[in-house]
């Protein structure tokens, strides 16, 4: 007995020092399950786009591009997700950075800060239609105070999209954008005051450069989760006009024309704009430095 | 950048929610200085420090700069240097940038700032390491970049809190001379804090110790050692033996006794008979002789040339003591100490 658990710690030596770790077979099942409901649907999606019925296997890309109303859901899509991922990571900076340290109240502050991330999109559209929309408080409160004479439209068009966007991505950005600062030493900063910077420099030239790749990474997820939308832009939006985003196009194709090779190829489509802008975004965070920054992070 | 003549803390006081964290702190440091704040963790020492940089506000107290009022300046603005015990090194920038940061601050010429910085670097032998990360240097490497980054800029006065207390043992000895030469070499008044008394000793013109953010003595290093004000420096100046004991005479020589010994010791203060007093002796003033007091030697440990011993008397009391021969353990020995040598401290100790 002694010498069987000897050869078999010594097996588990040996293939430690290759580098293998057989514990990783139990990741098999969940690897399974994986391949079976994501990988190969997703393989099979885009063998899909390129059988379309007619024009050859660029068919159904063709027939996307050609049609302005098909194509123009891109760019309101990116006209939609990229200004509001822009202000979620935006906005989460300086309250991030006023958040950074310990005081009375941060508990619940971040608690009301982060609920929204527990509404769900269908709630946030409730309440958005009950807050901004033409009898809504907002206008009411305006309109009885006179700054107004009649009900500003926010909902069902491109804003009401957009805050419901916001409302929803913004505490992915704050959390993220929250642990990021944390990570950063807060002696650096005490540092460069000692050095004559002022907290304006200290933050331009200290923070802000440690910070940046993590802003990229927290851009690349706000944005992939905007770019995506599709309950807020039929509830809150104007889903056949203004806000009539690549999702809804896709759906339109896929199970209300049963076109399921052109529904393939507008997910293809949108897929591909998603990897580029990332792309773009990670291609400029590796001209970043992205080492250490000094904390517990 | 100006230079003062004096630097005055007038009861300086900071306190954390009720908790005094440093208390009516007077201190005037004179141009030139190399000043250590010494004390146990929780002493206080960082709480001055930090308040003398500005990165605390002060609870009550002033610091004057000559005359100008210090403590209601930003740190930005007061220009001294600061080294931090984790070096606090930009890790996105080069050793050259690190150093640099501060030249540029105060928008000084390009040409000017490049000299400066080259100097710098030269100072702290970098010359080698001026493109690399902080993250690629040894950690007396960094600890030298943080120097030269507080220095490049010549401040009228500069900060250093545990600056040795990351690097082991050989490199501390080194960066130790180092300091003191680069103090020695650009005249800086420096502010030390640490919680190492041979540190302390060996490097300032002038101790703090502090002990519960309050003052316990202030001196040279001789006097310090020497003269020790109560119980707790000297227990923090390597009085390794202080043992609880009564007064029986005053006058001519003051005997004391306690745990089944009788022994001559000098006063640190008025001492009356009757009254508890502790009595504090060097393990190096504690000499193995015939006429001396029985006990049995317990640990023995090699220190090089000599070895230091733990004994225990008859009433069970340890004391630590030098020899220069080795005793055996559970050799019985007689032990003896001058009556200079053995200091009695009012047992209530000042605060």
């Amino acid at each position: 007995m002694a010498a069987v658990t000897e050869t078999r710690v010594a097996l588990r030596h040996r293939l430690a020092e290759r580098g293998i770790d057989r514990q990783l077979l139990l990741l098999g099942p969940a690897l399974l399950f994986v391949v079976t409901l994501f990988v190969y649907p997703f393989f099979y999606g885009i063998g899909l786009s390129f059988q379309p019925e007619q024009g050859g296997p660029f068919g159904a890309y063709r027939s996307f591009f050609a049609d302005a109303y098909e194509r123009g859901t891109l760019t309101t899509t990116l006209w939609l997700s990229l200004p509001v991922a822009l202000l979620n990571v935006g906005a989460s900076v300086p309250i991030a950075y006023r958040m950074r340290g310990r005081f009375r109240g941060k508990r619940l502050l971040t608690t009301v800060l982060v609920v929204p991330i527990t509404l769900g999109t269908v709630l946030t559209a409730q309440g958005l239609l009950n807050f901004l929309g033409p009898t809504g408080w907002f206008n009411r409160t305006l309109m009885s105070l006179h700054v107004i004479d009649e009900p500003v439209r926010l909902t069902h068009n491109y804003w009401g999209v957009f805050f419901s966007l916001v409302i929803t991505g913004f505490p992915f950005a704050f959390l993220l954008v929250l642990s990021y600062l944390s990570g950063i030493d807060p002696t650096l900063e005490k540092a460069a005051a000692t050095l004559g910077a002022g907290w304006a420099q200290r933050f331009r030239r200290i923070t802000l450069p440690l910070l940046a790749p993590g802003l990229a990474t927290t851009f690349c997820l706000t944005f992939v989760l905007a770019f995506s939308v599709f309950p807020s832009a039929v509830l809150v939006g104007d889903p056949a006009g203004e806000t009539r985003v690549i999702s809804i196009a896709a759906w339109h194709a896929g199970y209300e024309q049963y076109d399921y090779p052109k529904a393939s190829a507008i997910a293809v489509v949108m897929g591909l704009v998603e990897l580029v802008v990332i792309a773009a975004v990670l291609g400029w965070r590796s001209l970043l430095y992205t080492g250490s920054t000094g904390g517990k992070g | 950048m100006s230079k003062f003549q004096q630097l005055r803390l007038e009861g300086v006081t900071r306190r954390f929610g009720g908790q005094d964290a440093l208390v009516d702190l007077d201190l005037t440091i004179e141009r030139g200085e190399f000043i250590a704040l010494l004390g146990p963790s929780g002493c206080g020492k960082s709480t001055a420090l930090n308040c003398l940089a500005g990165l605390l506000p002060l609870t009550a107290g002033r610091i004057w700069q000559d005359d100008t009022r210090l403590d209601t300046l930003l740190p930005e603005k007061r220009g001294f240097g600061m080294v931090f015990q984790n070096y606090a090194l930009f890790p996105h920038l080069t050793v050259w940038k690190n150093i640099a940061f501060g030249l540029q601050m105060r928008r000084l010429p390009g040409a000017e700032i490049r000299r400066r910085t080259d100097e710098a670097i030269a100072l702290v032998h970098l010359e080698e390491q001026a493109r690399k990360l902080p993250g690629q240097l040894s950690g007396g490497q960094q600890q030298r970049v943080a120097i030269a980054r507080a220095v490049v800029l010549e401040p009228s006065l500069v900060l250093m809190d545990e600056p040795l207390s990351n690097l082991d043992a050989k490199l501390r000895l080194e960066m130790r001379t180092e300091i003191r030469r680069l103090h020695q070499a650009l005249g800086l008044t420096t502010v030390y804090v640490t919680h190492d008394q041979e540190e302390a000793l060996s490097m300032a013109d002038r101790l703090v110790v502090l002990r519960g953010g309050r003052v316990q003595q202030i001196g040279t290093p001789e006097q310090l050692h020497t003269q020790p004000a109560n119980r707790h420096v000297a227990d923090f100046m390597g009085f390794r033996n202080l043992l609880p004991m009564k007064v029986v005479t005053t006058g001519v020589s003051t005997v004391v006794e306690g745990g089944g010994l009788t022994l001559q010791g000098t006063p640190v203060g008025d001492v009356h008979p009757g009254d508890e007093v502790v009595a504090g002796v060097r393990p190096e003033s504690l000499r193995i002789a015939e006429d001396g007091f029985p006990a049995t030697v317990e640990v023995v440990e090699y220190q090089g040339r000599e070895v230091a011993v733990e004994a225990v008397t008859d009433a069970g009391q340890r004391l630590h003591l030098r020899a220069a021969d080795r005793p055996a353990p559970g050799d019985k020995v007689r032990l003896a100490v001058d009556p200079a040598a053995l200091l009695l401290f009012p047992a209530g100790g000042a605060h």
